[in-house]
């Protein structure tokens, strides 16, 4: 019988690759009986699904916009004319 | 075949590009437009180099994410990795068995929180609490979705495995940290 600790380990990497079939199983049993790790693995989902939108610049509910003030990019199309 | 343009333009066609690029991943704005400044001209000396095979601006974002590499590798060696906060959290989270002693709460409907602007706020900061190094790892395993092997070697860590144990703790860490920030729960 996996630890809750253990299982927070294997929720964890079950994220980045398929588990050995034999670890998602002792998995899944243990999910059956562990209300609080059925929980903490959707949780860790619900984490994933947070930073793919942030990879994706989809966060704060629309595209980023954050920008270059203007200044900015002054100062930087000065720098780059200057070491042209 | 790519175009190549102006340099001088670069700014204006990519700036905004860039620079979200590296906010998202560096979280602080003088540190993001100092990366998209230093790309340009890293860019500038080295465009002999660019075939013009790929678009001119995936390029740009190809020079700057080596640099948020290095910048967050520098960073993650120039902080000695002692995680207080993580033991604390284990013997707090879990008994000599490994059993959970803390109650992990309900997130009920918890995607709603996606269009939340304070959530995002919520979950910055929670990144911005976590130790260089792990940091560095949310960067490249959950943004750039760099394999375990290469950020093993980025990082500088002993093995992959290692990889594994870092990347769970990082993660334990957030859900915590978004548990008590985000969803209101007062454990422990």
């Amino acid at each position: 019988m996996l630890s809750c600790k253990k299982i927070t380990e294997l929720a964890s990497r079950s994220l980045d690759q398929p588990l050995p079939l034999g670890r998602r199983i002792v998995m899944r049993l243990h999910l059956l009986m562990c209300q609080a790790c059925r929980r903490y693995t959707g949780q860790l989902r619900f984490l994933r699904r947070a930073t793919t939108r942030l990879s994706h610049g989809m966060d704060y509910g629309h595209d980023r916009e954050e920008r270059l003030s203007a200044e900015a990019k002054e100062r930087m199309r000065d720098e780059i004319e200057r070491q042209s | 075949m790519g175009t190549r343009t102006d340099p001088a333009t670069w700014p204006d066609r990519y700036g905004d590009a860039l620079y979200r690029h590296a906010l998202v991943r560096l979280r602080d704005p003088m540190a993001a437009e100092e990366m998209v400044q230093e790309t340009f001209l890293a860019a500038l000396q080295g465009r002999e180099r660019f075939a013009g095979d790929a678009a001119e601006k995936t390029w740009l974002i190809g020079i700057l994410k080596h640099k948020i590499v290095d910048h967050l590798r520098k960073a993650a060696r120039e902080q000695p990795y002692e995680d207080r906060e993580f033991q604390a959290l284990l013997e707090t989270s879990f008994d000599e068995r490994g059993h959970w002693k803390i109650d992990i709460g309900n997130w009920s409907d918890p995607d709603r929180a996606l269009e939340r602007d304070r959530f995002w706020e919520a979950l910055d900061e929670c990144v911005a609490r976590l130790p260089r190094r792990l940091a560095a790892l949310f960067v490249m395993r959950e943004l750039d979705g760099l394999a375990s092997a290469e950020i093993c070697e980025l990082l500088e860590l002993s093995t992959t495995n290692n990889v594994w144990v870092q990347l769970s703790r990082m993660r334990l860490r957030l859900r915590q940290c978004l548990d008590v920030r985000w969803f209101g729960h007062h454990t422990g």
